[in-house]
């Protein structure tokens, strides 16, 4: 019989294994390989759970604290979990924190990731966008400690040339790290989103006498608003979750302010600083990182979600 | 039809994007150019980002990559700093991670892909699956420290820098005396909580050569013996023991702390959903027509899934299985909870091991203040750059290399 299976089947050799084995054994190897597959893959759906209980119980172990209220948590404005007699933990000057720098990532990344991504899909000649495009890709893969150092040694000395009045660790110059770092991921998935418009929609409009700027404004960037909204919300969620840079750069002064030469704290940067600190590990501060965790997880949680769900609901389907 | 003008308005379904066709031609054109101009220097501007950060990185920290910066430890002189036990450090997350997230990230892929159920309730169960990839994907690596500090370095026996023991393996805990003769005295005990030894006369104790003597105690103000044979094993009852221990190479316990493999299991989460991802979107591409011969020639799904869809994906899968290394190597957060900042002078000898990372090391440079710290940080900073350039550059060897393959 060998001589006579055809090419594929000989490169691949499924009849020879068939052969071997019974149906009972088959279906057996398939039962077998589905469930300890299956079980890796639940894994993972456990591992959601697993963060969200771990991060949930020792939060509620926090505010069982006698130090701790979780009316203060949420309204006062005065984080001071290592400093002073009394202790205050009161979440906002980090969320204020996480924000500011947010806010100047995404004031940043939005419209340099929008244009460079239009340019890419609308202008460029696929010779300059074989150029570009990877240019984007490393920049994406640069580890964030490096944009830290980076916004340490060059932004923000930069900063201070321009006005005498930014710090050593100020939220700008976090902030525009943070920008640098989630511009590609703007840029990216927005192009993405560009080059899913079918052409003939361009083709309608230049032929409409329609220029280049007609259809990237008025054609393709309409048409693909959905991908665009949930690429910035996947970047917001990268900017919020960002640590390394906002360790480095932004200090460690949580303050309610929208001041951008201070020195502020993020949520993120308060995480690192416990972790590095010889605190207590017993103590109510250290428990307040897990608090300060699991708004982080809900908060980024929250646009990943949007993002996604933007993304799947919006979509316009063409063809 | 005889109505039909050339020069008529084109009726559109929006009229307020005719306005557009209604603008003098010149005009239109002129902002056109000048977008295409704006568009332009705005991506050059976003890309001239990467060449002034390489150029004041390389600027910085070109002198300071060296033979001894590659082969040295850290250390306090910023001159004799080295980046070694960091590089080793990394090799082993590294070998930890391939190990950890390959077989569950494809074995999932596989699962996620190529066996859709029929039945409702797994169908919903699969759907979930799907979307919680996603939702792993968007977690702050620094809130998966904080999962892995939980889960592996203390295992649930919260809020302990240095969790207590139940379970340990591999390792000899000794007692150290040095006495007046300049001898090291080891004196055995049964586990890192034990009590500091209190010297006993005749206690058995292991001199440098590994050779046991019994103990000589003598008080605090006897005369320190003058025959060497009795000086050697010769402590006085006042001294005060330093804990140490001889760790083999299999040392393992649990909690596991803060070693090298809880610091592993840590980037294994952040790095799983990539992986998972990656191996789907290689899995998508093989074309439909492949798993259709297949189960035609009689093949169950797992024959077409061994035998046909994984050998097609595998260069994809590579592609982002490198990608995702190239992500846990740069990765700092998590470690920064798991490691902390400390002073590592030897790379990790076993699993159990404390251990630093390049990202680590980075930032502990980073952080200082002085100048000279922040140019072996730039040091560091070429060090990795080049590895994850390697790693992009495989990545992107392979995916030139075999892309004929995918599009048979």
């Amino acid at each position: 019989m060998k001589q006579h299976r055809s090419e594929p089947a000989r490169r691949f050799g499924i009849p020879g294994t068939m052969a071997l084995k019974s149906r009972a054994a088959q279906k057996m190897q398939e039962g077998c390989i589905v469930s300890l597959f299956s079980t890796l893959t639940i894994w993972t759906v456990l591992l959601t759970i697993l963060i969200t209980v771990v991060l949930g119980v020792e939060t509620w172990i926090f505010f069982r604290n006698d130090q701790v209220s979780i009316v203060e948590f949420f309204t006062s404005a005065q984080w001071s979990p290592l400093l002073g007699s009394k202790k205050h933990f009161g979440i906002w000057p980090l969320i204020c924190g996480t924000f500011l720098v947010s806010a100047i990532a995404l004031s940043i990344a939005v419209p340099f990731g929008l244009i460079s991504a239009l340019y890419l899909s609308e202008y460029a000649h696929s010779r300059v966008r074989s150029v570009l495009k990877p240019t984007l890709e490393i920049l994406a893969g640069i580890p964030t400690v490096v944009y830290g150092f980076f916004a340490l040694t060059v932004i923000t000395p930069g900063l201070k040339l321009i006005s005498n009045s930014f710090g050593s660790y100020n939220a700008m110059s976090a902030g525009i790290a943070v920008g640098i770092l989630i511009l590609p991921t703007v840029a990216s998935l927005s192009e993405d989103a560009f080059r899913a418009v079918p052409d003939s929609l361009r083709e309608g409009a230049l032929g409409l006498g329609a220029t280049k700027y007609d259809v990237s404004v008025k054609i393709v960037f309409p048409a693909a608003f959905s991908g665009v909204v949930s690429s910035i919300l996947l970047a917001a969620a990268r900017a919020i979750g960002e640590t390394m840079i906002v360790a480095l750069a932004a200090g460690s002064m949580p303050r309610v302010t929208l001041d951008v030469t201070k020195e502020i704290q993020t949520m993120t940067g308060f995480m690192v600083q416990m972790a590095l600190g010889d605190v207590s590990n017993y103590g109510v501060e250290y428990l307040s990182m897990y608090a300060v965790a699991f708004i982080l997880f809900v908060c980024t949680l929250l646009f990943t979600v949007v993002g996604a769900l933007i993304r799947k609901r919006f979509r316009e389907v063409y063809e | 039809m005889n109505s039909w003008k050339p020069d008529a308005p084109v009726i559109a379904f929006d009229p307020r994007r005719l306005q557009a066709v209604q603008k003098p031609v010149e005009k239109r054109i002129r902002k056109d150019r000048w977008f295409e101009r704006v568009c332009v220097v705005v991506t050059v501007a976003s890309v001239l980002v990467l060449v002034v950060l390489l150029a004041a990185i390389f600027g910085l920290g070109m002198k300071t990559v060296t033979p001894g910066f590659l082969t040295r430890p850290p250390s306090p002189d910023p001159t004799e700093a080295g980046f070694f036990p960091a590089i080793i450090g990394n090799i082993w997350l590294m070998v930890i991670v391939l190990l950890g997230a390959l077989p569950i990230g494809i074995a999932t892929a596989i699962i996620l892909e190529e066996y859709v159920p029929k039945n409702r309730f797994f169908k919903h169960l699969h759907s979930i699956a799907q979307a919680n990839i996603t939702n792993l994907a968007g977690v702050p690596s620094v809130v998966y420290g904080i999962i892995g500090l939980t889960l592996f370095v203390s295992m649930f026996m919260m809020h302990a820098n240095a969790p207590k023991t139940i379970f340990e393996i591999g390792v000899k805990y000794y007692d150290q005396f040095y006495n007046e003769a300049g001898e090291v005295l080891l004196v055995p005990v049964d586990s890192n909580e034990a009590p500091e030894t209190k010297p006993e006369q005749g206690m058995r104790a292991l001199v440098h050569d590994g050779t046991a003597v019994a103990l000589n105690v003598i008080g605090e103000d006897e005369p320190f013996p003058e025959d060497a044979a009795v000086a050697v094993r010769t402590v006085r009852r006042s001294d005060i023991p330093g804990r140490i221990s001889e760790e083999s190479w299999y040392h393992f316990r649990i909690p596991f702390g803060r070693s090298v493999l809880a610091g592993g299991l840590t980037l294994i989460l952040v790095v799983l959903p990539i992986i998972i991802t990656a191996s789907q979107e290689a899995l998508r591409a093989v074309p439909f027509s492949f798993r259709e011969a297949a189960w035609g020639l009689g093949a169950t799904r797992w024959n077409t899934v061994w035998k046909i869809t994984l050998p097609a994906a595998i260069p994809g899968i590579m592609t982002g299985t490198i990608l995702a290394l190239s992500r846990a190597i740069g990765e700092a957060a998590p470690l920064l909870m798991i490691a902390g900042i400390v002073y590592i002078s030897n790379p990790p000898g076993n699993l159990m091991d404390d251990f630093t990372a390049m990202p680590l090391q980075i930032y502990n440079w980073a952080q200082r203040p002085q100048a000279e710290f922040h140019r072996i940080a730039a040091g560091g900073i070429i060090v990795l750059l080049v590895v994850l350039l390697c790693f992009n550059a495989a990545a992107v060897y392979i995916r030139q290399k075999y892309s004929k393959y995918q599009g048979m």
